[in-house]
C-alpha cells in the first residue's frame, strides 16, 4: 500500500509538468494536428435546447478534457461524436462534427462504422457477462474476425495496452463480471482500443472508481494518447489538470472557453471559467 | 398492543400464515393423490366370507377389499337395509368381486350380515386371482389345466405348470400385436395410399390402364403379403386358444377360462412382503406402459402419457419462438405509443380468456377453416375423408400455443426491460448494430426469463382439458401420434391426454368404483409428470442464470 502511494506522488510529479510542455498552444496547432472539428453545433431534446453554438477543435493524439458544474452539457456534447445521441427520442442536433473530412452527421455515414471509429467509455464499467477473453473479442467478431491467432494477438495487445494483461493473463476464460470495479474499467477500455479506433471518448471513466484504481486509469489514459486522440470529461479538475493537455470549460451548454490546459488552469480568460476553477461555484 | 402492530410484526404474522396455510393445502392435496393414487397397485387380499344378502339367503362370496367405511344406520335403514338394533354406526366393505360376466363386479356389504362378524372372514392361500383381457378380473379357486378340453394337470403341479403357460401366452400374444399392429399396419397404410393415388389420378382425369398398371400390380403385392400374415396371425391365434383352465367360483360353479384370454395369475394371499414389492413395482410399470382396456377401466395409461408429452412438447415449439419475437417486437423495435399500449393490454386480457374459448376458436378457425382449406387445396384425393380438416393433434398443440403465448410474450418482455441500458450502449459503441447487440448481448441474458416463461407455459398447457376436448383429444387412440412408420410425427392423429383421460375414467365411465383409484393414479402420474418438465426446464433455467448472473450486479 505504502508503496502505491509512494509512486502515485512519484509519478504525478513526472507528468504534470513534462507532458503539459509539450502542448502547443491552440492557435499555434497546423490543420494535421487537428482531429475533430466542431461546426456551430446546436442540440435540442424536443423542445429544449442542450447546447447552443458549440465550436471547437480537438487536437490529434492529444488529451481534450471537457470540465463545467452538472447538467452543462460536456456528456451530451461527448455523445455527439460517436453519435450515442442517437438513441435518445427525439433528439435533434443541428450544424456539423467533421472527422477525417466527413461530416458525421451526412446521411452517408454508417453509424456502426462510424463508431468504430470512435470508441467510448462510459461512467459505470459495463463488461458483457462473458469471458475476459470474448469482451475484448466482441467487436473484433462483430467486423466478422473469427480467425482465432488473430483474435489471440489482439486480445493479448489489447490488454496489454490497457495495463491490465499482467493481472488477467491466467484467467482469459473467467466471467469479466469477476474482476474488480477499477480493473473492469480498464477491461473496458482495452475492449474499446481493441478495435483500432481513432478517438477514444471517456465519459467520467473514473467516477465509480476508487482513488488506486483511479490512479491507474490516468496512468492508462497518458500511455494511451500516444495512439488515439482522447476526449474526457470529468467532474473532477485535479484529473482534467492531471491528464490532460487541453480544457475546454463548459457552462449551460455553452463552451466559454479552450486553451491548453496549463494556460486555462494558470490564466483562465473568462470571469466563470476563473470563479469555476477556483471553487467558487460548481 | 399497537406498538407490537405498528413493530409490522402482525403483518410478518400474517403474511407467514397465509405462506403456511398454502403449503398445507398443497402438500395436503398433493397428498392426498399419492396415498390414492400409489396404494391401488398394492395387491389386497382376498377375502372368503358367507353373506347374508337381502332375501336373507347365505351367500359365499369371494373378492378383494377395495374400500371400508363406518356409516350411519339410519342411511342404510332407509335404503331399506335392516340393521342390528342399537347399533347407531355400521361398518361396510365395498368388495370388489370381479366375473363381470355373472353381474356386478363391486359389492357393498355390511359387517354385520357376515356369518360371524369379523371372525367370519377369511383369507386362505390358494384363492386365485385371473386378469383377464376381457372381463375384468376372475376370482375363485383353482381346479385344473385342460388342454384342448382334456384335464393334463390339476392343484399344486397345475399351478405351476399354469405360471409357465402363462407367460408363454402373454409372449405369443405379443406377438400377434406386433404383426397385427405393425405389419398390417404399414401394409394397410400402404393400401391405403395406393387408394389416394388412383383417386388423385382420377381427379387429374389421367386415369387409364397405363397409369393404373403398376398401380394395381403393387396393390396385388401388398395383398398377398397381407394374405401371407393374416394366416400367420390366425395361426397364432389358435395356438393361444388350445390351453384353458377351470376355475370354480365362490358359488360353486366352474368356469372354463381360455389361456389366451389372461394376463396374469396370481394367489395374493399367499405373497410374501417381497414378493408383494415386486407385484407393486410390475403393476405401478405395467400402469405406465400398458394401454388401456376394458373402456379404460384396467389397464394402463401410456397412450395418455405419451400424447401428453408430445402435445407439451409441439406445442413448446411453436409458441416459444413466436412468443420471443413478439416480445422484441414490441420492446425493442416497436414505436412506443398508444396502440403499442393498447396491444399489451390485449396481450394481458389474452391469458384471462377462459380456455374453453380458445377451444372453440381453435375449432371454428383451425380446424375448420385452416384445415378445411389445407384439405382442400393439398389432400384433395383423400376427401371426403378429412387430413387436418379434423381435431387433431396439429391443432391442438397449435391452440394450446396460443393459450400460453400471452405468458411467453410477458416474461420474455420482463427479462428484456431488465437488461441495462449500459450493456447495450457498451455493445453499440463497438460499433455493433441494434440487430448485433440484441442477437450477442442482450438475448443471452434474457435466455432465463424466456425459458420461466416456457415453464409457465408447460404447466399450464399439460394441465389444460377444456380446448382440447374440442379440438382433438379423444378417449380411446387406436395409434400413437409418433411412431416408426413415415413421416413419424403424424399430426393429422388424434390422440389420448392424461387430463382428459382423468375426466373421462372418472366421469363417463360406467364402472365408477373400478376407476375410482385410477382417476387418482392418472392424477398423480400426470402431477408427477408437470413437475418433470418443469424440473427440467428449471434446472436449464438456473444453469442459464448461473452463466449470466450478471444482471444483479448492474
Amino acid at each position: 500500500m505504502n508503496n502505491t502511494q509512494e509512486m502515485i506522488t512519484e509519478k504525478s510529479f513526472d507528468f504534470d509538468d513534462a507532458m503539459k510542455a509539450l502542448a502547443k498552444p491552440l492557435h499555434l496547432l497546423k490543420d494535421d494536428d487537428i482531429a475533430i472539428r466542431v461546426k456551430d453545433v446546436n442540440l435540442f431534446y424536443g423542445t429544449k435546447q442542450a447546447l447552443f453554438n458549440v465550436n471547437m477543435v480537438i487536437p490529434k493524439k492529444r488529451v481534450t478534457a471537457y470540465i463545467g458544474p452538472s447538467g452543462c452539457g460536456k456528456s451530451t456534447l461527448l455523445r455527439c461524436f460517436n453519435r450515442m445521441n442517437d438513441l435518445v427520442d427525439g433528439c435533434r442536433v443541428e450544424g456539423e462534427v467533421i472527422l477525417d473530412g466527413e461530416n458525421i452527421f451526412d446521411l452517408i455515414v454508417e453509424v456502426a462504422e462510424l463508431r468504430r471509429k470512435v470508441g467510448m467509455v462510459f461512467q459505470k464499467p459495463n463488461p458483457f457477462p462473458k469471458s475476459i477473453y470474448e469482451n475484448i473479442a466482441y467487436g473484433l467478431r462483430i467486423q466478422g474476425i473469427n480467425n482465432k491467432s488473430k483474435l489471440d494477438e489482439i486480445v493479448e495487445r489489447s490488454l496489454k495496452r490497457a495495463a491490465l494483461w499482467e493481472e488477467v493473463a491466467d484467467r482469459l476464460q473467467d466471467n469479466a463480471l469477476g474482476l474488480s470495479g477499477g480493473q473492469q474499467q480498464r477491461l473496458v477500455i482495452a475492449r474499446a482500443v481493441a478495435i483500432e479506433p481513432e478517438v477514444l471518448l471517456l465519459d467520467e471513466p473514473c467516477s465509480a472508481l476508487d482513488p488506486i484504481s483511479t490512479f491507474k486509469v490516468e496512468e492508462l489514459i497518458d500511455e494511451l494518447k500516444v495512439h488515439y486522440t482522447i476526449i474526457i470529461v470529468t467532474h473532477n479538475m485535479q484529473q482534467a489538470a492531471r491528464v490532460s493537455d487541453y480544457t475546454a470549460f463548459m457552462y449551460l451548454g455553452e463552451m466559454l472557453e479552450m486553451q491548453d490546459t496549463k494556460s486555462l488552469f494558470t490564466n483562465p480568460k473568462d470571469k466563470k471559467t476563473e470563479d469555476y476553477i477556483s471553487g467558487r461555484y460548481g | 398492543m399497537k406498538k407490537w402492530f405498528s413493530s409490522g410484526n402482525a403483518y410478518i404474522w400474517m403474511v407467514s400464515g397465509a405462506v403456511s396455510i398454502s403449503m398445507i393445502i398443497v402438500i395436503g392435496l398433493l397428498f392426498l393423490i399419492a396415498i390414492n393414487g400409489l396404494g391401488y397397485f398394492w395387491p389386497k387380499d382376498v377375502w372368503e366370507l358367507n353373506y347374508q344378502d337381502r332375501s336373507g339367503k347365505t351367500i359365499k362370496l369371494i373378492g378383494e377389499l377395495h374400500n371400508e367405511e363406518r356409516i350411519s344406520a339410519k342411511r342404510l335403514q332407509e335404503a331399506g337395509i335392516e340393521t342390528p338394533p342399537g347399533q347407531n354406526f355400521v361398518t361396510r366393505y365395498l368388495l370388489k368381486v370381479g366375473n363381470r360376466e355373472f353381474g356386478n363386479d363391486f359389492r357393498w356389504i355390511e359387517q354385520f350380515n357376515i356369518e360371524n362378524k369379523e371372525q367370519g372372514i377369511k383369507t386362505p392361500e390358494k384363492l386365485l386371482v385371473v386378469e383377464r383381457l376381457a372381463w375384468g378380473n376372475l376370482y375363485g379357486n383353482f381346479v385344473a389345466l385342460k388342454e384342448k378340453g382334456k384335464v393334463v394337470a390339476k392343484d399344486e403341479p397345475g399351478y405351476i405348470e399354469l405360471l409357465k403357460k402363462v407367460s408363454e401366452v402373454s409372449e405369443k400374444r405379443k406377438e400377434i400385436e406386433k404383426i397385427s399392429r405393425k405389419d398390417v399396419g404399414e401394409i394397410n397404410s400402404l393400401i391405403e395410399q395406393l387408394r389416394l393415388d388412383e383417386r388423385k389420378l382420377e381427379l387429374d382425369k389421367r386415369k387409364n390402364e397405363t397409369t393404373m398398371k403398376p398401380l394395381l400390380e403393387k396393390k396385388k403385392i401388398l395383398e398377398e403379403q397381407f394374405k401371407g400374415l393374416q394366416k400367420k396371425l390366425d395361426e397364432l391365434n389358435a395356438v393361444i386358444k388350445i390351453d384353458s383352465i377351470d376355475v370354480q367360483l365362490a358359488d360353486g360353479k366352474i368356469v372354463d377360462v381360455p389361456l389366451g384370454n389372461i394376463t396374469k395369475v396370481y394367489e395374493p394371499n399367499s405373497f410374501t412382503i417381497f414378493e408383494k414389492i415386486i407385484f407393486y413395482a410390475h403393476k405401478f410399470f405395467g400402469f405406465l406402459y400398458e394401454e388401456p382396456r376394458e373402456a379404460n377401466t384396467e389397464g394402463g395409461i401410456f397412450p395418455a402419457i405419451f400424447g401428453t408429452v408430445v402435445l407439451v412438447m409441439i406445442m413448446s415449439i411453436i409458441v416459444t419462438p413466436f412468443g420471443i419475437i413478439a416480445a422484441i417486437y414490441l420492446r425493442e423495435y416497436a414505436k412506443q405509443g398508444p396502440f403499442v399500449r393498447l396491444l399489451r393490454i390485449a396481450i394481458n386480457n389474452l391469458a384471462g380468456v377462459p380456455s374453453v374459448v380458445y377451444g372453440v376458436f381453435g375449432l371454428g378457425f383451425f380446424v375448420y377453416f385452416l384445415g378445411g382449406n389445407i384439405d382442400r387445396i393439398f389432400f384433395p384425393e383423400s376427401l371426403p375423408h378429412p387430413t387436418l380438416g379434423a381435431p387433431c393433434l396439429l391443432w391442438s398443440a397449435v391452440t394450446l400455443a396460443l393459450l400460453t403465448l400471452p405468458v411467453v410474450i410477458v416474461s420474455t418482455e420482463e427479462g428484456l426491460a431488465r437488461v441495462p441500458i449500459t450493456l447495450r450502449e457498451g455493445s453499440l459503441a463497438l460499433g455493433a448494430t441494434k440487430f448485433e447487440t440484441l442477437w450477442r448481448v442482450i438475448l443471452p441474458l434474457v435466455s432465463p426469463a424466456m425459458i420461466t416463461g416456457l415453464i409457465l407455459a408447460v404447466a399450464r398447457a399439460a394441465g389444460e382439458v377444456a380446448p382440447l376436448m374440442l379440438v382433438g383429444v379423444v378417449k380411446l387412440a387406436p395409434s400413437l401420434p409418433l411412431d416408426g412408420s413415415f413421416p413419424f410425427v403424424h399430426f393429422d392423429r388424434k390422440f389420448m391426454h392424461m387430463g382428459f383421460h382423468i375426466h373421462d375414467i372418472g366421469f363417463q365411465s360406467p364402472n365408477v368404483d373400478a376407476t375410482k383409484p385410477l382417476v387418482y393414479a392418472t392424477a398423480f402420474i400426470l402431477v408427477a409428470l408437470i413437475f418433470l418438465l418443469n424440473f427440467a426446464a428449471i434446472t436449464i433455467r438456473n444453469h442459464l442464470r448461473e452463466k449470466y448472473k450478471a444482471l444483479g450486479s448492474l
